[in-house]
């Protein structure tokens, strides 16, 4: 008996981001925020895997920013992982915030604490 | 199809209406996350053909002389086709999420299935962009093996409720042959997940703050 396994040609060839879940209404589309923070919590998880970071902001005080990515199928083929943080890390991310003025956005980049950058650049399983 | 309110589909008057009604995640008329009514977003199976049309990912293809089981990557669903020469029966069991598959080879590199019996508006949509359909679409697939590694799949859909004539809903899209070691990741849709989702993401991203 045999067995096929079939793949999309778009999905091996596709580089650029892939937002599986939704499209791009709530978001400020091309707007970028770097931000330096400390990881609070790592959800690798569907429909999309989503960070949470602590950011001081000037006065002091601290913002909890949740940050998603694609779902945790299409990250593993970025180079992700569910060990890619772990709460206490200190990261930079860049991130496409959205326009509702909230503390939320979509991951661009992230500058772990080993200095490797991670983005959404298909890398193979 | 694009979605970008030039090329639509030959609505009915009561597939636009249905059309209307879904506040979709992609396409031209798209909505920030929690705003969305689609099922999915529950965690609801995608239903056919919507899992041809939509998030069609690593598909594994097994087969037996009877039959043939279609294993989709997203939400680890399944379809089984008949291949034993039947017809429909004559009644059909009730509405599936995935309907009721038929499929021979019409030559040695082409196997076209028709499927019917299926659920539709309000429970399964089309697709991703709001297009609905209803319980009286059919649905043809040509899978098409150009060569060793290539294989093109083809949809047609024909729903008299919702459209008013059969309509290409996805042309040749290709699919490229991979080792049969290559391990398909998991992928389902954990309700548990969804709602902490909507919560920490989805209701802030969308405007919503619930104290």
């Amino acid at each position: 008996m045999k067995t096929f396994l079939w793949v999309l040609l778009a999905g091996v060839v596709v580089s650029t981001p892939v937002f599986a879940h939704h499209g791009n209404a709530a978001f400020d589309a091309g707007k970028r925020l770097e931000l330096t923070g400390t990881v609070t919590e790592w959800d690798w998880s569907n429909p999309h895997c989503w960070l949470k970071f602590d950011v001081k902001d000037q006065s002091g005080s601290v913002v909890n920013w949740v940050v998603e990515t694609s779902n945790a199928a299409d990250m593993v083929e970025r180079g992700w992982s569910k060990r890619t943080f772990k709460a206490g890390d200190q990261v930079t991310v860049t991130l496409e915030p959205v326009k509702s003025g909230q503390p939320v956005g979509r991951v661009i980049s992230v500058l772990l604490p080993n200095g490797k950058t991670l983005g959404l650049n298909y890398v193979g399983q | 199809m694009p979605s970008d309110g030039v090329h639509e589909p030959p609505f009915t008057p009561a597939g636009k209406a249905a059309y209307d009604r879904h506040k979709a995640l992609y396409g031209y008329r798209n909505v920030p996350p929690s705003l969305s009514n689609d099922p999915r977003n529950h965690c609801d199976p995608l239903g056919f053909p919507r899992a041809d049309l939509y998030q069609l990912r690593h598909t594994q293809i097994f087969q037996n002389p009877k039959k043939v089981a279609i294993l989709y990557q997203y939400d680890k669903r399944y379809r089984v086709i008949w291949t034993d020469g039947r017809d429909f029966p004559k009644e059909l069991p009730d509405d599936r999420w995935y309907g009721y598959s038929v499929g021979k080879w019409v030559d040695n590199t082409t196997f076209v299935v028709n499927t019917v019996g299926l659920l539709g508006e309000p429970r399964v949509w089309l697709d991703e962009t709001g297009r609905p359909m209803s319980d009286q679409m059919k649905v043809e697939e040509r899978f098409h093996r150009v060569n060793a590694n290539l294989m093109e799949i083809t949809v047609t859909i024909e729903d008299p409720k919702f459209f008013t004539r059969p309509w290409v809903a996805m042309d040749k899209f290709p699919m490229k042959l991979q080792s049969d070691d290559y391990d398909v990741i998991e992928m389902l849709c954990a309700p548990s997940d969804m709602e902490s989702y909507s919560k920490d993401f989805g209701d802030p991203a969308s405007g919503i703050v619930k104290k």
